[in-house]
């Protein structure tokens, strides 16, 4: 099942222009105290690179609840940046057990988290929704029992 | 009639360390910051959704998350409230990323209130 969230037009875009920076991070499922460094160390490159520090903000965030969700659902998965003159493109895959119903999973408040994940301050049904939030495209499918990708796009340009 | 109050109310953390009879962890170089604004809560989830740029986040979750979502949302310090401090891994960050680090033995609704009630304003929901 794919939910779609984007306008065809940034798409096109992506395809369009040169990765001028491309970095991949391995995710490690259940290694909670380091949970998160791949998003910080994303926050770093874009600003040493002089991204707006509102776009890095939204990125980080995007970034950071993508990964959380990675680490808490999935045994590996890994989060790619490419960076291109007009776009931010994240693209978050995992090997979890992917997601039954992605509308529902989109809602507001609904989740499936265990107490280990409240016990890091997760588990509030917020991720996904924020993560589309923060976006400007926001794109996934999952397969259940084969894992979950999603693309998160940001645009340089624009200001959300 | 009271003076009604225009300007938004800055506190540094210096005051803000004295009014909650706050503990410094860490960043006691920084307690010149000036603090304009703060949001509380406990859930990660909600201050990655709510939080602003350069609040003071009081929460009660010592977890290393805690440290790294403010770092995330550039959050200007904080204060762990019921005499909560952040784990090994969370204070190692919080050194690491300059950020400072403050603990009170208050509640969370009476630190919350304290600072308010000295006109340290909250955020407001929405982009």
């Amino acid at each position: 099942m794919a939910l779609r969230e984007s306008a065809p037009a940034h798409r096109k875009i992506a395809m369009r222009n040169e990765i001028i920076l491309s970095q991949r991070f391995e995710i490690r499922g259940g290694d909670f105290s380091n949970a998160g460094k791949a998003s910080t160390s994303i926050k770093e490159i874009l600003q040493e690179i002089g991204i707006d520090s509102s776009i890095i903000i939204r990125a980080s965030i995007a970034s950071y609840e993508a990964e959380m969700n990675v680490v808490m659902y999935a045994q590996r998965g890994s989060l790619t940046l490419n960076i291109t003159p007009e776009i931010l493109h994240f693209k978050v895959e995992d090997d979890g057990p992917g997601i039954e119903n992605i509308e529902l999973a989109m809602q507001e408040g609904f989740s499936t988290a265990t107490d280990k994940m409240r016990e890091m301050g997760f588990g509030a049904g917020m991720g996904l929704p924020n993560i589309k939030k923060n976006a400007d495209v926001f794109e996934i499918s999952s397969k259940p029992g084969k894992g979950t990708s999603l693309d998160i796009i940001i645009s340089l340009n624009e200001t959300k | 009639m009271p003076k009604r109050r225009t300007a938004t109310t800055t506190m540094t953390l210096r005051e803000i360390k004295e009014l909650l009879q706050a503990e410094i962890i860490t960043g006691d170089d920084r307690l010149d910051e000036e603090i304009t604004a703060a949001g509380a809560s406990d859930l990660m989830s909600d201050v990655l959704a709510f939080g602003k740029p350069g609040i003071l986040l009081l929460t009660g979750l010592s977890h290393s998350q805690s440290v790294r979502t403010a770092s995330i949302i550039e959050a200007k310090a904080i204060i762990y409230v019921r005499g909560k401090k952040p784990d090994k891994v969370g204070a190692e960050l919080a050194r690491e990323k300059r950020i400072p680090v403050l603990t009170t033995r208050l509640m969370m609704y009476t630190a919350c209130g304290l600072l308010f009630s000295h006109g340290l304003k909250g955020i407001s929901p929405g982009p």
